[in-house]
């Protein structure tokens, strides 16, 4: 049995870590062998870059070599898929070299498109890559005063993000004591200034508290960076002096090269996570086109049932679970409280008061992922 | 057979009901046709207060088995 994983991101990393143990036996035996595919040497730990944005954690906390997070029984190449011919079972890679197995995992990500909307790339910061981080914090430092305008589009991961951004520059401006300075303006894409109705309740009055304007159904169409006013589908319009954005998300190239789903979102059974119309192929996290959150969290869940059920089916025949949609994510609610969302399919989250306890929590979790990406946790 | 693409957003919390039809709207091209189906009741006014203001076309809303049924046409 060869199970080859597409991807040495969260989901596959926990999938590839949770799969090695439960089949240590078979793979000693060599009746399975267990082989990862990525196109990194190295793993970077996502929720860390809103950190770097603000100064509270360096670029190089952010990343681990992905070998040392995997069981020695993996079978590791950096080596990433240039093609899949599902119809052979098996891909091709960057290096030319041809993969057979019997079940594969894809786990390949999701990527930032900013230059789908005109003048994002030139006119506004964001967070969603090292370097784009350490260039929003620099440009913060230099900011003293004027109007800051925060934009979301769609589809975008970590959906708790616009609203951590939003709580964390309010926190930034205050310790530097130029908040007065600073107007600060939101832009959600629906009619509630977050899609989970729990987490709008909550913090629309905090907005209110701390003096954030905040205008929705705004989806941006173009950044008018020589004029510095952003534009939305809707028809309105906001000046800024800083545009903070959350770029909208495409799955990879890959993904849509070679036609798998649209947008790069592979079309994937809710409950067994398996690819449509391919019992012997899986799909994981952001790649999914399911209507779950793309967030390492929603990743690490279906890992575990994915894990349990291609275990399972060597040994019993049969997969053993369903993936219920599954969600935890912390919300940080600025620089020194938090509180968290987890839901599923049926159950809405059911969100409690910020506190210190959870801010703390979270701050560990930065370091207790290593643990958790090895499946340990 | 049914000219039009399925959004099943049904039993989701985050990204929710809206949020798929947007990003569905996006990858989708102009005079496309899509039904979103959603257990939420609040899509069945969200949906029409975001198509109504972005200048699409809302073909049609029904409730059928406690799961809403929006047809709409992508217009620009």
């Amino acid at each position: 049995m060869r199970i080859l994983v597409v991807g040495g991101g969260c989901g596959g990393t926990i999938l590839a870590n949770n799969l090695a143990r439960r089949l240590a036996g078979e793979i000693r035996s060599r009746k399975v062998r267990l082989t990862m595919l990525s196109a990194s040497d190295k793993h970077m730990y996502q929720p860390g870059l809103l950190y770097v944005a603000f100064g509270q954690m360096m670029p190089d906390e952010l990343y681990r070599d992905q070998q040392s997070l995997l069981e020695p029984s993996i079978e590791f190449h950096v080596d990433p898929v240039e093609a899949f011919h599902l119809d052979q079972n098996r891909v091709t890679t960057k290096s030319g070299r041809s993969h057979e197995y019997d079940v594969l995992v894809i786990a390949t990500g999701s990527r930032i498109v900013p230059e789908e909307v005109p003048g994002l790339v030139e006119g506004s910061e964001t967070f969603y890559s090292e370097a784009a981080a350490v260039k929003m914090f620099k440009r913060l430092r230099e900011f003293e005063g004027g109007k800051v305008a925060i934009v979301v589009g769609v589809p975008h991961k970590c959906p708790i993000a616009p609203v951590e951004v939003t709580f964390s520059l309010h926190d930034y401006f205050k310790t530097r004591g130029i908040r007065d300075k600073v107007h600060i303006k939101y832009h959600y894409p629906i009619g509630r200034i977050h899609t989970i109705e729990n987490v709008a309740k909550w913090a629309k009055p905090e907005f209110d508290r701390i003096g954030v304007e905040y205008e929705t159904l705004f989806n941006v169409r173009e950044v008018d960076v020589e004029n510095q006013v952003v534009k939305s589908e809707e028809g309105t319009e906001t000046e800024y002096d800083l545009l903070i954005s959350i770029p909208p998300h495409r799955g990879m190239p890959v993904i849509e090269r070679d036609q798998l789903g649209d947008g790069g979102w592979i079309p994937t059974d809710r409950y067994k996570l398996t690819m449509e119309g391919h019992d012997n192929v899986y799909v994981l996290g952001d790649t999914t086109n399911l209507p779950v959150s793309k967030t390492g969290s929603a990743a690490h869940f279906e890992a575990e049932v994915v894990a349990e059920n291609i275990s399972s089916i060597i040994k019993i025949g049969t997969p053993v679970r369903d993936y219920d949609g599954k969600v935890y994510c912390f919300i940080e609610a600025g620089h020194d409280r938090a509180t968290y969302a987890m839901f599923n399919y049926e159950n809405p989250p059911d969100l409690k008061a910020p506190n210190k306890s959870m801010h703390w929590f979270k701050m560990s979790y930065n370091k207790m992922y290593w643990t958790s990406v090895r499946g340990l946790l | 057979m049914s000219e039009f693409k399925t959004i099943d957003a049904r039993n989701t919390f985050c990204p929710g009901p809206l949020m798929e039809l947007i990003t569905y709207m996006k990858q989708a091209e102009v005079g496309d046709m899509l039904e979103l189906l959603s257990t939420d009741s609040g899509t069945a006014s969200d949906v029409p207060e975001w198509i109504d203001k972005v200048g699409h076309e809302m073909i049609s809303s029904e409730k059928i088995d406690d799961v809403w049924h929006l047809k709409v046409r992508k217009l620009k």
